[in-house]
């Protein structure tokens, strides 16, 4: 036992979850942290928005598979952090955002700078701590670890009161937790697998869905062994991108409202869906019931509360998912020898032949699909891509192929803007030696694009490609195709000059106008020491296709 | 598309501590179903209380409900209780209008044969207290209401399974 101040207690804690990188913004209520976090040997990085630490704690999470950590003062701080934690939430990724508080003797006074955080983040977390006391500390931080980083992934909060981060106490450090009402996961049920292998032998045109849990559980391999194995074709979902690499010849991209189109139709044409880690998305399936029409759908998942949440499923699995589907390909393998051939498979190749890469409905050079096709040429296999919302993200999910897992980024189910560039910072923060690419809309850039002084201070080069089409790019698309061309607020005119915008925060900024030009700044740009922002005018008036309008079936895609 | 809707009761064991009322709640506040009742108490451990809430709800909706709860961090059991297979009770205290000697006696004889007690009689009125099953305590209400029901507060249903 040692005698800690609460906040020293903390910082200890952190240190003890090996936590190397905090991203944040201090103030009155959290500055006892502040203070014993300057020795502490953790890396602070500035944000300049509270919204933009929470994506750059997010970002890193994504890219490194371990905790993000945030951090914020109380009232506005905490506030700020709300976008960014609804976001982790949405997406199931692994945040720790930590927050002062007014003192306990505060709480419910309107205190000056206090809100309810634990009101607040409810609904957007898995758990919200207030520690009471200084001795609750080292307790709370291993459990909101523990919370945040099993089963089902998610962000947890934990919302101290000043005077706790100031009283000492003799401080106990558990070495692990346990919390009675918590099972992170269940061990899958054998003969559930067993039937899956019978299903999924029987079937003539199976498909394999991955989502973003196959990814979370570190199943990428399995999946494709298991895809390799039976021949089957493998659609994603957006968050399930890179779960198979995307030039593998079963990988057909993703499916949904901008799937590609052999995705699209070939899951349509399937009669069984091994789903592995999804949730069913309102924008991956389209119209549900045309969705599970004439097609068993199987459902994995190690959260119980997502069968049947969407999708009524056929049959399902619940629990960790690398040992469910370790235990499917075992199940298959016993049971029949590696398939050689199939008419389904030839199907999804004659179907990936055909249309994989095509650009519909834009025949110019310098479009955004060309420029998204040239990031990847220019790009290491292991270089890291995120993307903003709109019409660069959906760009960038159908031409960006992923090759590894956790290196396409991209706010799947919040949808917010604002969120790819911070969310760069923080990928570089965890991989400081790949290159890290923003894909960005210009709408979404100026959202956060104060983050160029944290990018350039803190030494984290990335490189923003934006797609400039001086417009709210997919409102515009959807006011063209649904509401007859009645342009309303999407304009956003020839302001800022993103190069000068760049300059003034001491990072690059090039402009381009054609592919060749395109190609030569961003091949310097991700060997650059400062961050660059290439801004690439594009035509206002570019679709994404294919698209599947709201309401339709994933069969009706309009492509131009 | 619903299926057959009706009451649903489940108990629950949760954490004995601030937060957790709001944070159960918060699930059917979320997805704009109403809880019909709801009683808490702590068990025979004070770290734990038993919370029963009841609610109108189809099959599927309640399957759904129950796995969320289970998923709640501050809940740590969750049962999706028969009525067949459990007791179920509920408290009421019923406020009667009563003014003269006849009503009076006629309620005492209502009373008697609910097995509900008096707990005060004013020149006004009678104040009753019923515990039951909720179908009896409804029926008592509908009877006491021929002479006026004033007031009445209702626990909501608490219960154990049998065995
Ligand atoms: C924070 C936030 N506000 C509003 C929206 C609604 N929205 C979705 S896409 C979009 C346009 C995005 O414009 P831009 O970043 O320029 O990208 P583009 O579609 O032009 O590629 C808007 C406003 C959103 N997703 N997030």
């Amino acid at each position: 036992m040692v005698v800690y101040s609460g906040a020293h207690a903390l910082v200890e804690a952190l240190k003890r979850e090996k936590v190397e990188v905090i991203f944040g913004i201090p103030g009155g209520a959290i500055m006892p942290v502040y203070d014993v976090l300057k020795d502490s040997g953790i890396r602070h990085i500035l944000a300049r928005h509270e919204q933009s630490a929470a994506h750059m704690a997010d970002g890193y999470a994504r890219a490194s598979g371990k905790v993000g950590v945030a951090m914020a003062t109380s009232g506005p701080g905490t506030t700020n952090l709300v976008t960014g934690i609804a976001n982790a939430y949405m997406d199931s990724i692994p945040v720790v955002a930590i927050t002062g508080q007014v003192p306990t003797h505060q709480l419910g006074t309107d205190a000056f700078q206090e809100t309810d955080a634990l009101g607040i983040f409810n609904p957007i977390t898995k758990y919200v701590f207030q520690p009471r006391r200084p001795t609750e500390i080292p307790y709370v931080v291993k459990a909101a670890f523990y919370l945040a980083s099993t089963g089902r992934t998610g962000p947890v909060v934990i919302d101290v009161p000043k005077d706790v981060q100031v009283g000492e106490a003799d401080m106990v450090f558990p070495d692990k937790v346990e919390i009675r009402g918590y099972v992170p996961s269940h061990p899958p049920d054998p003969s559930a697998i067993e039937r899956t292998a019978e299903i999924l032998l029987n079937a003539e045109r199976p498909v394999i869905l991955a989502g973003g849990g196959v990814i979370k559980s570190g199943s990428c391999d399995v999946m494709v062994a298991l895809a390799e194995y039976l021949l089957i074709p493998v659609v994603t979902t957006l968050m399930g991108k890179g779960s198979i690499p995307e030039n593998h010849p079963l990988a057909m991209g993703p499916i949904g409202m901008h799937g590609t189109y052999q995705a699209n139709k070939l899951v349509m044409e399937s009669d069984v869906i091994l789903s592995l880690g999804v949730r069913f998305s309102d924008r991956s399936t389209m119209d549900v019931s045309e969705f599970t029409k004439e097609r068993k759908i199987i459902h994995f998942d190690i959260d119980p509360t997502e069968i049947g949440k969407n999708v009524k499923p056929y049959h399902y699995v619940v629990g960790e998912l690398r040992t469910a589907i370790t235990m499917l390909y075992e199940a298959v393998k016993r049971r029949v020898r590696s398939k050689k051939e199939s008419l389904w498979a030839k199907r999804a190749k004659q179907l990936k032949e055909e249309y994989d890469g095509r650009v519909f409905g834009i025949n110019k050079e310098l479009c955004s699909p060309n420029i998204v096709k040239k990031i990847r040429e220019i790009l290491p296999v292991n270089g890291i891509v995120t993307t903003e919302v709109g019409q660069n993200q959906m760009w960038a999910s159908l031409y960006f192929k992923v090759l590894k897992p956790r290196t396409f980024i991209t706010s799947g189910g919040l949808g917010t803007m604002g969120f790819g560039f911070p969310a760069a910072i923080g990928a570089k923060a965890a991989k400081p030696d790949v290159p890290v690419v923003d894909i960005a809309g210009d709408g979404s850039f100026l959202m956060t694009c104060n983050s160029l002084a944290t990018s350039v201070t803190e030494g984290l080069p990335v490189v923003v490609c934006i797609l400039n089409n001086s417009v709210l790019g997919m409102v515009a698309q959807w006011q063209r195709l649904f509401y007859q061309g009645r342009y309303s607020a999407v304009w956003l005119g020839p302001t800022p000059d993103f190069v000068q915008l760049a300059k003034a925060f001491k990072a690059e900024g090039v402009r381009v106008h054609s592919l060749e030009e395109f190609e030569k700044a961003f091949k310097e740009a991700i060997k650059s020491e400062v961050t660059t922002v290439i801004d690439i005018p594009i035509s206002p008036e570019e679709n994404v296709f294919p698209f599947v309008p709201v309401g339709e079936s994933l069969k009706n895609m309009m492509v131009g | 598309m619903k299926g057959k809707e009706s009451l649903r009761v489940f108990s629950l064991l949760v954490e004995n501590k601030p937060g957790v009322l709001f944070r159960v709640s918060s699930h059917f506040r979320r997805r704009s179903y109403n809880i019909e009742s709801i009683a808490v108490g702590p068990t025979e451990n004070r770290d734990i209380a038993r919370m029963v809430i009841t609610m109108i709800a189809d099959d599927e909706t309640a399957d759904s409900f129950v796995r969320l709860l289970r998923r709640t961090i501050d809940v740590i059991d969750v049962k999706k209780i028969k009525s067949e297979d459990a007791i179920l009770r509920e408290l009421a205290i019923v406020k009667i209008r009563a003014s003269d000697v006849q009503t009076r006696d006629s309620i005492l004889n209502l009373c008697n044969a609910f097995g509900a007690r008096v707990l005060e009689i004013t020149k006004n009125s009678v104040i009753v207290e019923i515990t039951g099953t909720s179908s009896q305590i409804d029926n008592f209400i509908s009877l006491a209401s021929d002479y006026g029901v004033k007031e009445v507060s209702r626990t909501g249903v608490t219960a154990l399974s049998r065995g």
